[in-house]
């Protein structure tokens, strides 16, 4: 086991190079001038200083290199610096990866708008799994009943309707009409107090409920396929022969052989779901991961743009590695030697 | 009565030529959910290329005195901030995201069904194309597509114009980036296809291997690329009007429905209409898109098929 997780990191690394690079050939090859969005009185020769203070006029593969340096080697160590205090080499001058539209450190913008997304896009996938993990046996357990049919209904329809179509339905139905709760995210609240925790509850519950339904309708048909598969096993009948209870059968035994391919299913969602709330944090104001991307991407910032789409693609390849190696710590059938 | 013609059914399907489409339309009837996603997919589909015909009223039309209606009986879905007849735009829009999505759909699966059958039916290609598309699965497509958009629309739009340049961008990037999934799945199904008997049979005749591949393989993956060419139109039309709700899709004088939900966002205290119609029919569409998928694969199934 520990022998494939070793080679499958050895894979990655390759995989994530090639990545870093699509991505930064797909912004490099671009006819896109990061000083065209400046005013057309600024004179050429100040664009021209402008393109050199960017390092504009070095050579592509120069600047991945660059980009690779920073990225892999200086931001660690400056992480390692500032979080625990572990200083090795030139501390003050180290070059990070600078936003061109802020200036300041790419990591340092993406830590400041982590938590956020984490607790609108985590919360929302817990509730999701959570509601989807009993709809799901419920529905396979008594198949074809009414509560499977409107079950499967449901789940159909929650997962073909956009996330940003039931967000705004639900703008219009809870802050509009009803004015339950708050429209826009307001990250600047500080929960020090009772009131401001039920203001935080209050403005988090749309956007967990609309993306943490979403994720819900996809797993609880999984589950319920899955539980499905179970059912009609040997196993299933051996362990109803023995005289165990339904209950004990049900949750015991079909349950935890049924909630393999589920796991691995939700460790594969993570990383979906994190460019899922790229569309819920725009619905909802949110101003986590997903808005800054999309702040970067209208604002040209490329070296935003390409940080944090090689994160995103970073957290693919890791949770892929994740639903294998889970898939074959639970099953004892797959062994990877 | 109902008795008499059960029987008669009985005897003549007995009785009648059984042809393999045929049974698998017999089994599709029976997926209720399917029919009625036909259904809705039909009416939606009519609705968009006759509509505006019926209707009548240019969608750009700018008539500032006819702002912000209510429903009525010149406007059946009353008017945006500037006038224009929401009922004229979502048909328009219509035209655009379904023309997308099927457009998108099909350059996935030519796409898809290429590199699945020469990974499948070459040994040589299969490692490297294999590893082409774990490479792509790893992609970020969402921000990727965004990025792409960004970039190249200026330059796009400057050779093929506004809304040319927009369209075949977003149906390019929307088509390159999700035939994966098909490629993976056809890549197994000629994988078996290729130890059959007819395949063995024809290479020992001497049959060239593109006939191989036109003529015995192809037919025999037809079900599962049906299949993903559903899911494909779906996956496409979601994906152009999540782009567009983004503010990265079509510029604002050319409506989809992604387009229009993204427009009326900021008008939602006053017209929520203007955001339920563009999101319902995205809905509606997508859902009977799914079920006539889900019908497909019931009713292509030999296991399902016959009960």
């Amino acid at each position: 086991m520990i022998q494939y997780i070793i080679r499958r990191l050895l894979i990655a690394i390759p995989t994530l190079l090639v990545i870093s690079f699509i991505i930064f050939a797909i912004l490099d090859l671009a006819p896109n001038d990061p000083t065209g969005n400046l005013p057309m009185t600024v004179p050429a020769e100040v664009r021209e200083k402008i393109r050199i203070s960017l390092g504009l006029d070095k050579p592509m593969y120069i600047r991945f290199g660059m980009w690779l340096n920073q990225f892999f080697i200086n931001e660690p160590l400056n992480l390692l610096h500032e979080g625990w205090g572990i200083s090795i080499g030139d501390v003050e001058n180290r070059t990070r990866v600078l936003s061109w539209a802020t200036r300041s450190p790419v990591v340092d913008l993406i830590i400041q708008r982590t938590p956020q997304t984490l607790w609108v896009v985590g919360l929302s996938y817990l509730f999701g799994i959570i509601i989807a993990i009993p709809i799901g046996i419920a529905s396979a357990y008594k198949q074809y009943s009414w509560f499977d049919q409107i079950g499967t209904f449901v789940s159909m329809v929650g997962f073909s309707v956009p996330t940003f179509f039931t967000g705004m339905v639900a703008i219009i139905l809870f802050s509009v009409q009803l004015q339950w709760f708050p429209m826009i995210y307001d990250t600047t609240l500080v929960v020090d107090s009772w009131g401001n925790f039920v203001l935080q509850v209050k403005q988090m519950i749309m956007p967990v409920m609309v993306l943490g339904l979403y994720n819900a309708s996809q797993l609880s048909r999984f589950m319920r396929a899955s539980i499905l598969d179970n059912l009609n096993l040997d196993y299933v009948r051996t362990a109803r022969a023995k005289g165990r209870s339904e209950t004990v059968v049900l949750l015991v035994h079909v349950l935890r052989n049924s909630l393999i391919p589920v796991v691995t299913l939700i460790a594969l969602g993570i990383p979906t779901i994190f460019s899922g709330a790229l569309i819920t944090e725009q619905v909802f104001r949110v101003n986590g991961l997903g808005q800054l991307l999309i702040i970067a991407i209208e604002g040209a910032d490329i070296p935003l743009v390409q940080t944090l789409t090689f994160l995103f693609a970073v957290l693919i390849v890791l949770f892929n590695l994740v639903a294998d190696v889970l898939y074959g710590i639970l099953d004892p059938r797959i062994r990877y030697d | 009565m109902i008795d008499a013609n059960a029987a008669s059914e009985i005897v003549e399907s007995e009785t009648r030529h059984r042809s393999l489409w045929g049974d698998v339309w017999r089994q599709f009837r029976k997926h209720k959910g399917a029919m009625l996603g036909v259904l809705v997919f039909v009416f939606i589909l009519m609705a968009v290329s006759i509509g505006p015909k019926l209707h009548g009223i240019d969608p750009n039309t700018i008539n500032f005195r006819e702002r912000n209606l209510a429903p009525n009986w010149e406007h059946p879905l009353g008017t945006d901030n500037i006038g224009h007849d929401t009922l004229a735009q979502m048909l328009a829009g219509g035209q655009v995201s379904l023309a997308v999505g099927f457009l998108a759909m099909l350059i996935a699966l030519l796409l898809g069904t290429f590199v699945g059958v020469l990974a499948g039916f070459f040994k040589v290609l299969d490692g490297p194309l294999m590893r082409l598309t774990d490479l792509f699965l790893a992609l970020p497509i969402l921000p990727l597509l965004l990025v792409i958009i960004m970039l190249f629309r200026d330059t796009l739009r400057s050779l093929y114009g506004p809304e040319m340049g927009i369209f075949m961008l977003i149906v390019f990037v929307i088509g390159i980036t999700s035939w994966m999934h098909t490629a993976r799945i056809v890549r197994g199904d000629v994988l078996g296809i290729k130890e059959r008997e007819v395949v063995i049979a024809a290479h020992s005749i001497g049959t060239r291997q593109r006939r191989i591949i036109t003529r015995h393989i192809l037919p025999n993956i037809l079900s599962p690329i049906m299949v993903s060419a559903t899911l494909g139109i779906a996956n496409a039309i979601i994906t152009e009007s999540a782009l567009s709700f983004l503010g990265l899709g079509f510029p604002p004088d050319f409506p989809t429905w992604g387009r229009l939900l993204y427009d009326g966002a900021n008008f939602i205290q006053i017209t929520p209409a203007r955001v339920i119609w563009p999101g319902l029919f995205i809905a509606l569409t997508v859902l009977s898109v799914n079920y006539v998928g889900d019908g497909l694969r019931d009713a292509l199934d030999p296991r399902l098929r016959g009960r």
